[in-house]
């Protein structure tokens, strides 16, 4: 059965308000809903860290994603361990939560390649920095677990920016005339470094280019981690049937700059960014945990203490990286070190 | 009107930074030809990633100062189609990097369509690409990918080492019929240099002309952009020893003037030839075969030498980086070597 779609711009989904009001079911029980609250603390954590760090020369370049915690840890929260994951450089959060280690994370931002080397067992890829040339990636991930008898499914995520690109356009028709089990997650932020998403595409939505590819197209406020739960877990759902993929767009907003390298008051003003602070995603879980007796003070001050423990355990793992020595860089090209890089290799130990 | 006393109608060149020269290109080039206009990401409000078109929009307006989703497909196509309509477009990849995603419109179509459309065509546009490493970018930021231009018949290419050169040389690949890759370096952006600011889009400078930047007698020095600086810096050091190195700077890889070369390796006898870019099927390969095909091949006195980029991705860690692009030790002891040869 083919998939067919309405012709109209899909309205956006909401279970929980800014205000951390219930405007539908909960997809989720208080448990899940606390452990993501605190996954969201953890992930902003290590994001302010990390920016601050980058100022201090301990980082290299830093793509922050605060504001966007829901729209990581609600997706990232949907999938099965041995699920696949493929992100970008801003997607450290939903990354962490599929077992990439922190150290690792800020091991990659110092410059080290070890911080690229997943651990076993881990199936997620390091992040993506160009932009949008994972997702066929995704969609190769998924076909090969489908060739191999697996139910294992692939989710990527990319910005906004990403659905410019031809990449993106031959991953959703591939995955969706194939029915490979891809869920494609656009944080549409709003931003693509200076370009507002109105400038980037036509369209009122990123959700509704799904129609063209003959796939769901779902778009959900991308800061309510109820609304992005629950639609990912559907797009899981049907990915891992069989029933092909699902394009999902999280509505939210990046509170930082696209980069350490850059400034946002070149291009857009502070008012629209104040507007979104009111749009909190992990304040208003606060409420809504607050409200149901889940959360109180004591439990607020744990977390923090909890997440700022695992923040600083990561970094002195990361920083305590033996530095790379010139040798390591032939090693890993190829499988095997051919006679040309020997010779280098040869060189640059004999050099002075 | 009056006429400026001479004293003050001859122009002097000021101090610029090598981006603020392509920028005072740009600015004449908009300015001296309605054809011209400009397309690429973050170049407008933003001004360019590295600033280079910084106050071109507010200047010429969003009509020719356009920004673009990232779609550098789209960037390079719509070039090739306003070029075949007789505009002028200069389009930018925000990293030299990211050419790979615009590869067909420009090998398989803006280098073939004045080919096979039997001359009837021509597909005047010219693509910046700011490339080179040392920004600490890594991999997938920090290419040197001329060479893969330079191989393709019907493209030009271009690799400007001074801020003067980097604003004669975009005049001179506007002024170009044919489409031109203008290979920026990132680094050199921020260096500044002597520039005479032109006030008309007649080319100075010819695409296809090297330049002898330093001229000497014991061995001759190939290079161009950033290795150029490295070069002459090195030709520095190796006067102290004794040496006397001359540096020819290609500026232009497409067309390749290989007479400058030939002609410097006949009264030195000794060449090495610098690039960023890997050593295997590059541009240096290249001017060594131009230079042993020719009777100069009878002037060496010792064996050529490549000091090049290793062949590895760009590492994000800086003294691996640093290892991997050649410095002006590198250069200074291959040359040293030459002469002990």
């Amino acid at each position: 059965m083919r998939f067919t779609g309405a012709l109209t711009s899909p309205r956006m989904r909401q279970i929980l308000t800014p205000s951390g009001a219930l405007v539908d079911e909960a997809p989720m029980d208080d448990a899940l809903a606390s452990r993501l609250y605190r996954a969201m603390v953890f992930a902003r954590t290590y994001d302010r860290k990390s920016m601050a760090l980058q100022k201090q020369g301990r980082l290299a370049t830093y793509a922050p994603f605060e504001g966007q915690e829901a729209a990581q840890a609600g997706s990232a929260a949907a999938l099965e361990v041995d699920d696949w994951m493929v992100g970008t450089y801003r997607d450290a959060a939903a990354m962490w939560m599929q077992a990439y280690p922190m150290e690792l994370l800020f091991a990659g931002r110092t410059g080290h390649e070890h911080g690229g080397r997943v651990p076993e067992h881990v199936n997620v890829l390091p992040p993506s920095i160009t932009v949008g040339g994972h997702m066929v990636h995704a969609v190769g991930l998924a076909w090969a677990e489908r060739l191999q008898g697996s139910s294992r499914i692939a989710l990527t995520y990319f910005g906004d920016g990403a659905t410019s690109e031809g990449d993106f356009h031959e991953a959703m028709n591939m995955a969706a005339v194939q029915k490979v089990g891809t869920v494609f997650v656009c944080q549409n932020n709003g931003w693509a470094i200076s370009l507002p998403t109105a400038e980037q595409t036509a369209t009122e939505t990123i959700a509704e280019k799904a129609i063209a590819y003959g796939m769901p197209g779902v778009r959900v406020d991308g800061n309510d981690v109820f609304a992005v739960y629950a639609a990912t877990r559907e797009a899981v759902g049907r990915a891992r049937s069989g029933e092909g993929p699902t394009l999902i767009e999280a509505v939210t907003y990046r509170m930082g700059p696209h980069t350490t390298a850059d400034d946002p008051g070149r291009y857009r003003s502070e008012a629209d960014r104040e507007e979104w602070v009111r749009r909190d995603p992990i304040e208003r879980l606060r409420v809504y945990l607050s409200e149901r007796g889940r959360w109180d003070e004591d439990w607020q001050m744990r977390i923090e203490e909890q997440a700022s423990s695992e923040v600083e355990r990561a970094i002195v793992l990361a920083e305590s990286l033996r530095a790379p020595e010139p040798e390591e860089m032939f090693g890993a090209m190829f499988a095997e070190i051919p006679p040309h890089l020997a010779e280098q290799l040869a060189e640059a130990k004999a050099a002075p | 009107m009056p006429t400026l006393p001479i004293w003050k109608a001859l122009h002097m060149p000021e101090m610029m930074r090598y981006a603020q020269a392509v920028n005072h290109a740009l600015r004449l080039l908009m300015s001296a030809d309605e054809r011209v206009f400009m397309a690429g990401e973050d170049i407008g409000v933003y001004g360019g990633a590295f600033g280079v078109t910084d106050g071109l929009l507010d200047t010429f307006g969003e009509r020719r100062v356009r920004d673009t989703p990232i779609s550098e497909e789209v960037i390079a196509g719509l070039a090739v189609g306003a070029a075949i309509t007789g505009m002028r477009p200069i389009v930018e990849m925000q990293f030299a990097d990211f050419v790979v995603n615009a590869m067909d419109p420009i090998v398989n179509q803006a280098a073939k369509l004045h080919f096979m459309y039997g001359g009837n065509v021509e597909v005047p546009m010219v693509i910046r690409l700011p490339g080179g490493g040392g920004t600490g970018a890594a991999a997938q930021h920090s290419q040197s990918l001329e060479a893969w231009f330079a191989h393709v018949p019907g493209l030009k290419v271009v690799a400007p080492a001074t801020a003067q050169d980097a604003h004669d040389l975009l005049i001179a690949s506007v002024a170009d019929p044919n489409p031109v890759m203008v290979f920026e370096h990132k680094l050199l952006y921020k260096e500044e240099g002597p520039v005479e600011v032109r006030h008309t889009t007649e080319p100075v400078v010819q695409l296809g002309e090297a330049i002898v930047r330093r001229s000497g007698d014991d061995l001759t020095i190939v290079a161009y952009s950033i290795m150029t600086v490295r070069a002459l810096e090195a030709a520095e050091r190796l006067e102290d020893s004794g040496i006397s190195a001359e540096v020819v700077d290609l500026r232009s890889l497409r067309p390749l003037d290989i007479e400058t070369v030939r002609a410097s390796v006949r009264r030195t006898g000794r060449l090495l030839v610098t690039h960023e870019a890997p050593a295997a099927v590059g541009v240096g390969a290249e001017v060594v075969a131009g230079v042993v095909e020719s009777d100069a091949l009878d002037h060496l006195l010792a064996p050529v030498s490549r000091v090049c980029g290793l062949p590895i991705p760009m590492p994000y860690a800086k003294a691996l980086e640093t290892a991997t692009i050649p410095q002006v030790d590198d250069v200074e002891r291959a040359a040293k070597e030459l002469m002990n040869a």
